[in-house]
């Protein structure tokens, strides 16, 4: 009995959500513009990264500071594949997947010099990693012109899925839907697919074998897991979706270059896994459309807020934007360092640790 | 005539300047309870450690059940048929007792992450009989009322069970027990000792370190002693008491 109304309801839920996701630009872009929509897509696309780099930190326990490398990987493969740089318009069917293969490439090529290191030697590493990849793409045009350098590559071809363009504004009726509705549709469906991976992959064989290999690697090695294909296939998995990230931004923005793939990028994905509470999917879900939206709430509120209170803008917008956003992400730490929406499993740790420091006094 | 199913011979293993191993080697029948005993530091967790690839022997051969097992990596030998439990417990300590004997099976069943992502028929039997044996085995160690307590909470006696179900789960054919009853009281080691009992009539043969002497001298069939990483005696549990090589590395010359 209770069952069937469990199913009934999980049921209710999915479809409330379903509704909801479905009918999202509509409202927003009725209510705060199309901007807010684009915020949206990002945020979308960073749940994917997000998601990514979970099974890396939050499944297999492997800190990684060059995540963001993955994604250029994935944008740089649609950008050169499909844009007037060097003449070549593949479709997106071809591009975005060859560009998570090549990210997950990276993802063990990273992998294999690591595979002996734990904890913060592995995050120095893949830091390094990170900006090797950045720095490659900034000085690849020259003796001969790969990634044109830091003018970056432009006029990138949007999705172009049978003949509809994402790019350009789909007339509807009467109705024009802006090129941001079309790709919101194309994310979404690309995110939950990211989503069903990283849920599937969390509660199977190999989900257990990382959780193992996270609690203690030497006792995973005990039972016959082998480490090093455990671990490179968590690298390689988590770098598919940042791949396919990747890929997505290029065709959305239009335009790449080497400053979009910063050191801070990869910080800010690992903050969204840790704000949001590691190894649990809603949770990194939730950290990841929280962190893209919250400093873009910010901003459009810090300004015109001062200028009410105090009659003129005593501190730049811009500054004030990232120092509450910096606060916050301290207090949350402080109060909350499980996260917003931690796992069972995950809450039982900190609880257990919280014991474990009351009981020595 | 006993068959043999693991054979060692020659193994050094150096750390540094310390001769850990020296020169050892031993030969474990099939069917029967194996000791290993010695004075704190004669180098019987090294041993241990050798015999299941968390460490790599400097020189020497190593054979089990047939198979060069010299210098193989922990998988390696685990899917040989060798596993273990360790002197101070190592479970997954977050998840459930009946997850970490799932861990267990990892190396019997083959599902991979495109199985896992696509949920094929296969992938989904094979995660069913994963789950419907370690039930079973945590049943056969006599803790199945706590398959979905988080291993950290269960009791000493309760994790040092759960371990021996988890090596189970790999279905070896060696079991090497690494100072299982270590902090036990007498009931539990009673307990404990029926459990080895059982387990060896099923056919597993068992690798046992301990220093309850006289434990070790009411299972073992045969019994090596170690000191100073050199193997003194080998042979049945009252011929190695007597020993004078063993009195005098247990209790000092003095008393040989």
């Amino acid at each position: 009995m209770t069952k069937a109304l469990d199913t009934n309801k999980k049921v209710g839920l999915f479809l409330i959500a379903a509704v909801v996701l479905a009918v999202l630009p509509f409202i927003v872009g009725n209510t705060l513009g199309n901007s807010w929509i684009r915020i949206i897509d990002f945020a979308l696309l960073y749940v994917m990264l997000a998601l990514g780099l979970n099974i890396v930190v939050g499944f297999a326990g492997l800190l990684d500071l060059g995540f963001i490398a993955f994604y250029a990987v994935g944008a740089y493969t649609y950008a050169l594949l499909g844009s007037p740089h060097f003449g070549l318009h593949l479709p997106f069917y071809i591009t975005i997947p060859l560009g998570a293969l090549f990210a997950a490439l990276f993802g063990i090529l990273l992998g294999t010099p690591v595979l002996r290191l734990k904890g913060d030697y592995l995050a120095i590493v893949t830091l390094g990693f990170g900006e090797i990849i950045r720095i490659f793409m900034n000085n690849l045009n020259a003796p001969v012109n790969i990634t044109n350098g830091p003018q970056g590559i432009n006029l990138i071809d949007p999705i172009n899925v049978g003949g509809l363009s994402l790019g350009k504004a789909l007339q509807v009726g009467g109705t024009s839907l802006n090129s941001v509705y079309l790709y919101y549709y194309m994310f979404l469906a690309l995110t939950v697919l990211v989503v069903i991976m990283a849920w599937r992959l969390q509660h199977s064989r190999i989900g257990r074998a990382w959780v193992a290999l996270r609690e203690d690697d030497i006792a995973a090695a005990a039972m016959g897991i082998n480490i090093r294909n455990i671990k490179l296939l968590a690298f390689a998995l988590g770098a598919l979706s940042g791949g396919v990230a990747g890929g997505l931004f290029a065709s959305f923005q239009g335009f790449i270059s080497p400053e979009s793939f910063g050191l801070l990028e990869s910080i800010m994905i690992l903050a969204m896994i840790v704000l949001g509470g590691m190894g649990h999917i809603p949770g990194v879900i939730l950290g990841a459309v929280v962190l893209t939206i919250a400093p873009e709430v910010l901003r459009d509120v810090i300004g015109p807020l001062q200028m009410k209170t105090f009659g003129r803008m005593l501190i730049d917008p811009e500054n004030a934007r990232m120092l509450l956003f910096g606060l916050a992400l301290v207090v949350m730490m402080l109060v909350r360092p499980e996260g917003m929406w931690p796992s069972k499993r995950r809450k039982a740790e900190f609880e257990d640790a919280k014991e474990a420091a009351a009981q020595k006094g | 005539m006993a068959e043999a199913l693991l054979k060692i011979e020659g193994i050094h293993k150096r750390f540094g300047g310390l001769h850990a191993l020296n020169n050892v080697g031993l030969t474990i029948n099939k069917g029967e309870v194996y000791g290993l005993i010695g004075p704190n530091g004669a180098g019987k967790t090294t041993l241990f450690n050798v015999l299941t690839g968390l460490y790599q022997p400097d020189e020497g051969t190593f054979t089990f059940n047939g198979r060069d097992l010299f210098r193989a990596k922990p998988h390696v030998v685990v899917s040989a048929g060798i596993a273990r439990t360790f002197q101070n417990i190592r479970l997954f300590a977050e998840m459930t007792a009946l997850e970490n004997v799932m861990v267990g099976r990892h190396i019997r069943s083959k599902a991979g992450a495109l199985g896992a992502v696509l949920r094929n028929k296969g992938t989904m039997e094979e995660e069913r009989s994963i789950r419907s044996k370690a039930m079973e085995l945590l049943a056969y160690v006599g803790i199945a009322d706590v398959a979905e307590e988080r291993a950290r909470n269960l009791s000493y006696g309760h994790q040092r069970r759960l371990e021996i179900a988890r090596a189970l789960a790999t279905e070896p054919m060696l079991l090497a027990l690494d100072e299982p009853a270590a902090g036990m009281n007498p009931r539990e080691t009673d307990e404990l000792k029926g459990l080895m009992h059982k387990i060896r009539d099923g056919g597993v043969t068992i690798l046992l370190i301990e220093h309850d002497v006289k434990l070790m001298m009411d299972l073992c069939d045969r019994i090596a002693v170690l000191d100073y990483g050199k193997k003194i005696a080998e042979g049945v549990p009252e011929v190695v008491r007597k020993d004078p090589k063993v009195i005098e590395a247990y209790l000092g010359a003095a008393h040989a």
